[in-house]
């Protein structure tokens, strides 16, 4: 299978959020969008115990040639698909660099930490201000806020696959992502396409 | 959803380790898997219980780890290929079956154990390195280092297995059991299997029949000859390989994921022409032949593996015994300090390893970038420990653990061991639990502690365990308590699944691993018919699960069972809506000048419970909460409202 030309080879993308988010589903649609589009596609995850409440990431690393390893050397990170502001930095921070694309959803989860007064959460325009200093390009998106108008916050994950395809990195478009999302949301397909379509919208609307 | 039984030879699909695991054995037409679940092993099961009955096979969760291996071998003696999966952990508790196993051999049929390490034990209450197990017990060991590498290994070591007549070991990590990577299809055999065990016995012929290891020295003798004809199979197996020049500055030798660390450093340091890598996918034993080739590429040779220096020691011992090289080279790995001894690794850490070794620097960004971003990270990322879910009953039963000591006021104390209520080890479980070791050893341990009164000793002791492993390991215990009159409480915290590895059934469910209603064991007959005292409690009715608690505590005369049972949230929450709608009565919340001192959210700690810094109260955060309507049941100034949806 031909592959188109990707901007870097390999491309490497850091979902990042928080424990039951939905990471694990954003890397696989993505994942599996681009092995069907004739990519080597390697995801490493961190979850497990980070299903409850922790950090969790997704590293995908797509290549037009070879198989990857499952972790993006620190620094190289191209985007940052970030489901929580905080958890965003965090990744920023480590993989970040000054050519990284940030795409972000700006509804914060508190810890238990911060909760329990041990740690505190910054405001949080101080926050989004850190993440534009350490990004080349930043999208907001309110896929929470969107996604609870359609009916769920989980429908913030199919939101947030649309703006990641709207921002024009990856090799994928509608054609390739909707038949994916129809196989892994077989029971909620139509509202999820809807919230993809308008994902990718928020992102043209700048 | 693609699953792992598409018939479509050559199609590409996106799998992780362990079904890329699945998948081999399917295509090695296995008749037979069984295991007990275990992070990072449990999909390779999971994924085929899923399929057993369109491919026709039997998949089952075993009891536990030593079960699950002695079925798998009852359906290779009888013919059946079968495969046996479980954790690194799991592997103690199977090793007492296997060793023997190694001694009689397998049957007609080839059997293959399947054991998932887990580096920096992401998952796990230690990381212990299962390679070593085939050299302690004399097993042939392959570990893939890849996806693709993960299918086609485990077809292969079926028939590795067969021509042997001995159990293989297919070892693999948590980046490569856990990670998604690209796998290309292959055949699945059509083939229909006739189960029979072989009775007959040469009258002439005075070894007794095939499966009773006896003479173990004749026995043992006859395993090293199987290993030996396995070396020979490793020498020209397609999974070791080398990549880069004829004479590289520096050799690097790797296996499992840690070959793809090691490809992904030398191109990041851009020395393809400098730096050679040999990975090895047959680990025990050696590919000697093919070692000798390689090793004497290099002046410099690295030893790149997780956890111990399993190929290091090994590669240094045969190069001690076969001098074939004429100078020996200098060695850099675990023992020089340039690989950790202990942990995973990645890119970065070879990276460095290799630039310590050839003198390079490495920049990934600008240095004013790495310490404004590293400035941020202190100042802006607070903390995020893990903790229970919301709508958890692990929390509500440590709730009331917690508050049944303190009333009972003797300095009592639990004993715990691995499962998510493990986290009762922090502040998530209000830091109840005092002893973690492996499953059941709570227990175990409060067996011990409960027969210490001639000694002065007057704390309560309560054990908790899970209700899988309830079912796993502590059951020996329990009798051995009942026995010798041992005081302690045993509390089983049933919340219907095994929840920490993805909600399996157990023997309590009621349910299969192919998803047939079956007996129920039942724990509070079985703890009854075993002569202990008995109490159900539902954990979320804190009142009188703490009073039972007390009750129990108090008696004397041998172990008490309390078994605290609300389905696990996770599971409920995919089959029905949340039972109330919580929120804070905004007025009768006073915030800090309450005297609970923010019991809710600073010690009660659910993460749908936040606090509001601009009203100075508690909040709910309704993305998050998950309606139990506990906390309801904590305020001391009813501020927290349930509302029955």
């Amino acid at each position: 299978m031909t592959t188109r030309e990707i901007p870097k080879d390999p491309l490497n993308l850091v979902i990042t959020g928080v424990g039951g988010q939905g990471n694990v589903l954003i890397s696989l649609v993505v994942g599996r969008a681009l092995v069907n589009a004739g990519y080597f596609v390697t995801i490493g995850e961190t979850y497990g115990a980070s299903q409850r409440g922790g950090p969790v990431m997704s590293h995908v690393r797509v290549s037009r040639h070879t198989q990857y390893s499952p972790f993006i050397p620190d620094g190289c990170a191209d985007i940052i698909l970030g489901m929580e502001p905080a958890e965003t930095l965090r990744m920023l921070s480590r993989y970040g660099n000054p050519n990284v694309v940030t795409i972000i959803n700006p509804r914060p989860i508190y810890s238990i930490d911060v909760t329990g007064g041990q740690a505190s959460y910054p405001e949080l325009d101080e926050l989004m201000s850190a993440i534009k200093r350490l990004s080349a390009k930043v999208w907001v998106i309110n896929a929470t806020e969107e996604a609870q108008k359609m009916g769920s916050a989980m429908f913030a994950n199919s939101f947030l696959i649309g703006a990641l395809v709207a921002v024009r990195i990856l090799p994928l478009d509608n054609e390739s992502i909707e038949p994916v999302l129809k196989e892994t949301f077989p029971r909620e397909i139509d509202v999820n396409i809807l919230a993809f379509r308008r994902g990718m919208e928020l992102v043209r609307l700048g | 959803m693609p699953t792992i039984t598409t018939d479509a030879p050559g199609t590409n699909q996106l799998l992780i380790g362990n079904e890329a695991i699945a998948r081999g054995a399917l295509e090695a037409g296995i008749g037979f898997a069984a295991a007990y679940p275990g992070t990072p092993s449990s999909e390779i099961i999971g994924t085929l219980a899923q399929v057993a009955k369109d491919m026709g096979i039997y998949v089952e969760w075993s009891v536990n780890e030593i079960v699950a291996l002695e079925a798998a071998a009852g359906a290779s003696f009888a013919g059946i290929r079968a495969l046996a999966a479980m954790k690194q952990n799991g592997v103690n508790v199977a090793c007492d079956f296997l060793a023997n196993l190694v001694m009689s051999g397998i049957g007609r049929a080839g059997l293959v154990l399947v054991v998932c390490d887990d580096p920096s034990a992401i998952s796990s209450s230690n990381e212990q390195d299962t390679r070593y197990v085939a050299k302690w017990l004399d097993i042939p060991l392959v570990e893939p280092g890849d996806f693709q590498e993960a299918k086609e290994m485990t077809k292969w070591l079926f028939d590795l297995s067969e021509e042997l007549g001995t159990i293989c070991l297919l070892r693999s990590v948590t980046r490569i059991a856990h990670a998604r990577g690209n796998v290309k299809l292959g055949e699945l055999p059509k083939i229909t299997r006739k189960a029979y065990f072989d009775q007959i016995q040469d009258i002439r012929n005075p070894m007794p029949t095939k499966y009773i290891p006896v003479p173990s020295p004749v026995r043992h003798f006859f395993q090293h000859a199987r290993l030996n004809r396995a070396r020979e199979k490793f020498e020209s197996a397609p999974f070791n390989r080398y990549v880069g020049p004829p004479s590289p500055d520096l050799l690097i030798v790797t296996c499992g994921s840690c070959w793809l660390y090691s490809l992904d450093a030398v191109r990041a340091l851009q020395l393809e022409d400098r730096v050679g890598i040999l990975k090895l996918g047959t680990l025990w034993p050696l590919p000697e032949k093919v070692l000798e080739e390689n090793l004497a590429r290099a002046r410099k040779i690295l030893f790149v593996e997780e956890i111990d220096p399993f190929i290091e020691q090994s590669v240094m011992e045969f190069v001690a015994g076969a001098p074939f090289l004429d100078r020996l080279p200098v060695f850099y790995g675990k023992r020089s300090g340039h690989v950790n001894a202990y942990g995973e690794l990645n890119p970065d850490m070879v990276i460095k390893a290799i630039s310590n070794i050839l003198e390079l620097t490495y920049q990934p960004r600008p240095l004013e970038y790495t310490s404004e971003a590293e400035s941020f990270r202190k100042s802006h990322v607070p903390e995020r420990s893990m903790t229970f879910c919301p709508g958890c009953p692990h929390r509500a039963t440590f709730w009331a653990i917690k508050n049944a000591l303190k009333l009972d006021g003797r300095g009592g104390f639990v004993t715990g061991d691995i499962g998510c209520y493990s986290m009762a080890i922090g502040p998530a479980g209000f830091l109840q639990v005092r002893t973690m070791h492996c499953m059941g050893a709570g227990v175990g341990i409060a067996n011990g502690l409960g027969k210490l009164d001639q000694f002065g000793f007057e704390q309560p002791v309560l054990a908790v365990v899970g209700d899988s492993t309830f079912y796993h390991a502590a059951i020996p215990a329990l009798i051995n308590g009942i026995y010798n009159r041992s005081n302690f409480v045993l509390v089983i915290l049933d919340n219907s699944a095994t929840a920490m590895t993805g909600f399996q059934p157990h023997p309590g469910t009621g349910m299969t691993a192919m998803g047939e209603s079956t007996n129920v064991v039942s724990m509070e007959a079985l703890c009854q018919a075993l002569g202990a005292r008995v109490q159900v409690c539902d954990p979320f009715d804190l009142k009188s699960a703490t009073a039972t608690l007390l009750e129990m505590m108090a008696e004397d005369g041998g172990p008490k069972v309390v078994i605290m049972r609300r389905e696990c949230e996770l599971v409920r929450s995919k089959k029905e809506a949340a039972p109330y709608k919580v929120y804070v009565d905004q007025e009768k919340c006073i915030g800090e000048c309450c005297g609970c001192d923010r019991l809710c959210t600073r010690v009660f700690l659910c993460p749908g419970l936040i606090w509001d810094r601009k009203s100075g109260k508690a909040k709910i955060d309704d993305v998050i909460c998950a309606g139990c309507g506990v906390c309801a049941d904590i305020c001391p100034r009813g501020a927290i409202i349930k509302e029955a949806r």
